[in-house]
């Protein structure tokens, strides 16, 4: 090992080193966008100071599912069924609300074989973290369409693409989502932001990462790709996240540019406008810049739309006990015997 | 039915507690109440009783049926004629005369225009029920309702049962509405005075008082279910609506709050949710069991067919869940309204590679009950899907049977380790199989041990679940998960056994809801000659003692309702050394199976064998 990389260890608000957020060695390609999303995610857990067993990685099937395998390895995973990610993560919910889920998924997992189950888990509301490593492209079966590769894509085996692409972001706005942002594995900085703020807000976040495919679909002039992206990408806002209010220290910007966002448990999302006037708490304006980016293929990205209220989750439709529904006690699960007896008379 | 049987009906000696009557009306007019009191006041009087509803896949406005059979016997399956028949469809009142025999008595809406061409060999009881109706101005609401209050008040006097019975079957409907009970019973007094004033007796039909049956309750088989999963405790329950397995969710939504209220905070300890479809019924649910909770789905044949990817999922990763599946007739959207057991085939491996499940197989509405809450326990214990078989007649149809008894066996959470638990472990692996059982212990989700976390994944792995191709992981991976099966035969309920003569040749076998037919059949069987034994089959894997019954009889005759004898086949498979002792009889159309036609299938059978 190289030694100037030895340094004192690092550790975070629990103790914790980076070490302990790491996951299995990725068997993903060299540079594949997702290994940008593994490192990002473990790095804003290690820096949000959770405990990796409070956190539960559910995915589907592709590239990007495997990807849980490759981050927080002290956390249980679930590398499950293609498209039914949200299914499991919405049952796993209830049994541990203090266990936050970090859903992936790809463009393939979410915008063709899983659509229904997306725009479902996003109306019940579960509160997790919905990452769409979105590349365009399947890749685990060797490069084929998928429903968001771009209107006139060419692929080697595949021809030209003749259908249009869909919108992750504008699909999981018009069913509800309280927390929409799209983000690019090009820009670590605002990933790592984004998905603090993800996991720190109390419902369901969806987490559009352009995560480019650098086998199959990387082409200098492809949407999904490198180059494409980083020269078109297009922050709406500097985004920073602050654990609690008390720790921001910039406050001294000219009044109007800057946003902040307040979440539920008092941490903080600091937006800095960039160039245009885009309040993420109007959903119109949210709308409307999702309509025109799809229109002009103008990439911006940061945080599109964050609800300003708390909506109920799925959890609020049941009034549960407080503690985890799977550390219950036997005695508290079975009715008891003249209950039945009262049955028994009612049914006579 | 036999020649015999019809011409004994003609003779007028009065015939007490042994009639099928069948009352026809338009579905959507609120009958149910109206037949369910009759049936409650005839349980009441201590006669056994069945009520099977025979409806269409409609809202309002087709024709539907009752069938109520009493039996002082206590042969309550179904019969293929009626003895009476209440018309109050004119739609269908011609047809529905052509399953009285002569001298068959029939009820009518005297408003019904009798057409022309109608038997006249039967006994006519017109019943002037708009009339009667009229005078008690009910709201138009209520006004099909009250007109079928109306009916059971005549029906009820002409055949003797006792207005104390009526008053106890209508409080016991509204036990927490005196006044709507007090108006209902009016109504039917109305009918009941009309009844004695009016009309003169002129059939043989009666009904008279019996022993109480006290140790009984009147139910369907989809709210024992339910009741037996909230006794079970279940904890979480994701479903999807569909035809006939709807009304367990729903009962489960209606006795959670009063069942499963935690004594400590009041707060509830389960949550039944309503999901997109049943891709996402059965992933929560298996996303539920997953992470540590009593799970459930309930569904039927399409919605299996839906839920074979997710199943296949959770009997390769090994999560507790367990699976109702309320049959109706398929294939495709079939008869969504009509009962069989066409589904045990499909359930059997349900899932593509090499796959096997469990099954129980309650076979009445108390074993629901039963079968309920030890479902939970077996998929805890045994880390897989549990299915529980029931079907349409009896998930939907009320049944009276015995009483509901509280769990003679605790909540088994099975192999489930929390944090202290796993440090005894020196070494653990979620898929290692520590004990010798082929059964790993657990950990799940919430576990704060370091260890305790472990990836799952629907592809190859080894002990620790981590990814793997080796040929070696996957055989011992594949080949211990089948241990299960072999070692889960005796936790699983076993066969019910009703022997006949003691030179008994001849076996029948059958399952589920069909039992009460199939007894009266082994007794119409043993009557005619043909001597055998009976044994109904609670759960698959089958048990050794499945196999003895089918090697000590000559010949087994394996009924079922479906097209290619499912169970004869599967026997066929697990006891293949006496596949040539088993012959599939089997019944389709949508109906419940009746003795008469098994008893003749099987005597014709038997004939065919001696004559060669």
């Amino acid at each position: 090992m190289d030694k100037t990389t030895e340094v004192k260890a690092e550790r975070n608000l629990i103790g914790l080193t980076p070490q302990d957020y790491k996951g299995r060695p990725t068997t993903l390609c060299p540079g594949c966008g997702h290994n940008v999303v593994s490192n990002q995610i473990q790095a804003a857990v290690y820096e949000l100071g959770i405990l990796p067993e409070k956190v539960a990685k559910l995915s589907g099937i592709g590239c990007s599912s495997k990807s849980t395998n490759y981050f927080l390895e002290r956390s249980f995973g679930f590398n499950s069924l293609h498209g039914r990610m949200p299914n499991l993560a919405t049952g796993a919910s209830f049994a541990d609300t203090t266990v936050k889920i970090i859903g992936i998924s790809g463009d393939g997992d979410t915008a063709s074989i899983g659509m229904g189950h997306f725009k479902h888990v996003i109306r019940r509301n579960v509160p997790m973290v919905y990452i769409i490593e979105n590349n365009g492209v399947y890749g685990l079966t060797k490069g084929q369409f998928s429903a968001t590769s771009d209107l006139g894509l060419e692929l080697k085996h595949q021809g030209k693409n003749m259908l249009p692409p869909l919108d992750l972001c504008m699909e999981a706005l018009i069913s509800g989502a309280t927390f929409v942002a799209r983000a690019f594995s090009g820009d670590t900085k605002q990933l790592r932001e984004l998905i603090k703020a993800a996991i720190k807000h109390d419902g369901l976040a969806i987490l559009d990462v352009i995560s480019p495919c650098v086998t199959f679909n990387n082409k200098d002039e492809a949407l999904q790709s490198y180059t494409w992206g980083r020269e078109n990408m297009a922050p709406i806002q500097d985004i920073k996240f602050y654990p609690s209010s008390a720790e921001i220290i910039d406050r001294d910007m000219p009044e109007g540019v800057m946003q902040e966002v307040e979440l539920p448990d008092g941490s903080v999302i600091m937006l800095r406008k960039i160039e245009r006037d885009y309040d993420p708490t109007n959903k119109h304006a949210a709308l409307d810049l999702l309509t025109e980016s799809y229109k002009t293929h103008y990439f911006a990205t940061g945080l599109i739309y964050i609800a300003p209220k708390s909506s109920p989750t799925v959890h609020d439709l049941f009034d549960l006990v407080d503690e985890p529904l799977n550390r219950l006690t036997l005695d508290r699960i079975r009715p008891s015997e003249e209950a039945l007896e009262k049955i028994n008379l009612a049914l006579h | 039915m036999s020649n015999d049987e019809k011409q004994s009906t003609s003779v007028l000696e009065p015939i007490v507690n042994e009639f099928c009557m069948t009352i026809c009306t338009v579905n959507g007019s609120g009958s149910a109440t109206a037949n369910g009191t009759l049936f409650r006041a005839l349980f009441k009087m201590g006669i056994p009783t069945s009520g099977k509803n025979i409806f269409p896949s409609n809202i309002k406005g087709m024709a539907t049926w009752y069938i109520i059979r009493t039996s002082a016997k206590g042969y309550t399956g179904r019969v293929p004629y009626d003895d009476i028949v209440v018309a109050m469809n004119q739609k269908t009142f011609l047809e529905d005369l052509t399953y009285l025999p002569e001298g068959g008595v029939i009820f009518y809406d005297d408003n019904i225009e009798i057409p022309e061409g109608t038997r006249s060999d039967l006994i006519f009881y017109p019943m002037p029920i708009k009339e009667l109706t009229k005078q008690l101005n009910p709201p138009r609401n209520l006004r099909d309702f009250t007109e079928n209050m109306v009916y059971v008040g005549i029906v009820g006097q002409v055949l003797g049962i006792t207005k104390e019975a009526l008053r106890y079957a209508i409080n016991q409907y509204f036990p927490t509405k005196p006044a709507v009970a007090e108006t209902n019973m009016k109504t039917i007094e109305l009918g009941y005075d009309w009844a004695e004033q009016n009309l003169e007796k002129r059939d043989r039909f009666s009904v008279r008082e019996m022993s109480p049956l006290d140790d009984c309750i009147i139910t369907d088989g989809n709210i024992a279910g339910a009741l037996g999963s909230l006794f079970g405790g279940m904890e979480f329950c994701s479903w999807y609506p569909i035809t006939p397995g709807t009304s367990l969710v729903e009962a489960a939504i209606e006795y959670a709050p009063k069942l499963r209220k935690d004594p400590k905070t009041g707060k509830m300890t389960c949550a039944i949710l309503q999901v997109e479809d049943e891709l996402a019924a059965i992933g929560a649910a298996a996303g539920a069991g997953w992470a540590g909770l009593r799970s459930l789905t309930c569904t039927s044949g399409p919605g299996l067919s839906l839920m074979t990817e997710t199943i296949g999922l959770a009997y390769f990763t090994e999560i507790p869940v367990v699976i109702w599946d309320v049959q109706r007739v398929g294939p495709s959207t079939g008869l969504p309204t009509r009962t069989a057991q066409g589904d045990l085939g499909f359930m059997y491996t349900l899932g593509h590679g090499d796959t096997q499940h469990i099954i129980l197989i309650p076979g009445s509405v108390t074993e629901c009950f039963e079968h309920g809450w030890k479902a939970l326990n077996l998929a805890d214990k045994y880390q897989t899907p549990i299915f529980v078989l029931s079907d349409l007649d009896l998930g939907m149809n009320q049944w009276i049977t015995k009483k509901f008894e509280y769990p003679n066996k605790p909540i088994n959470r099975g192999k489930i380790v929390w944090e202290e638990d796993l440090n005894k472990f020196a070494d653990w692996g979620r898929y290692m199989d520590i004990d010798g059982d082929g059964i790993p212990y657990r950990t799940v989700m919430g576990n704060q041990n370091p260890r305790a976390p472990y990836f799952t994944r629907g592809t190859g792995h080894n002990v620790y679940g981590n990814y793997s191709e080796d040929p070696k992981d996957w055989s011992d991976l594949i080949r211990r998960i089948g241990k299960k099966f072999r070692k889960v035969v005796e936790d699983l309920p076993q066969p019910f056994f009703r022997n006949g003569p003691e030179d008994a040749n001849i076996g029948l076998i059958a399952m589920g809801s069909t039992e009460n037919a199939m007894i009266e059949a082994q007794d119409m069987l043993n009557a005619a000659g043909v001597k055998c034994d009976f044994m109904r089959v609670k759960s698959i894997p089958t048990s050794p003692s499945v196999r003895e019954f089918i090697a000590s009889h000559e010949r087994n005759y394996v009924v079922e309702l479906n097209r290619d004898g499912q169970l004869c086949r599967i026997l066929k498979l697990e006891i293949s050394e006496y596949s040539h002792k088993l012959i599939s009889i089997s019944e389709i159309g949508g109906l419940p199976l009746t003795a008469v036609w098994t008893r003749d299938s099987i005597v014709a059978l038997e004939k065919e064998r001696k004559h060669g």
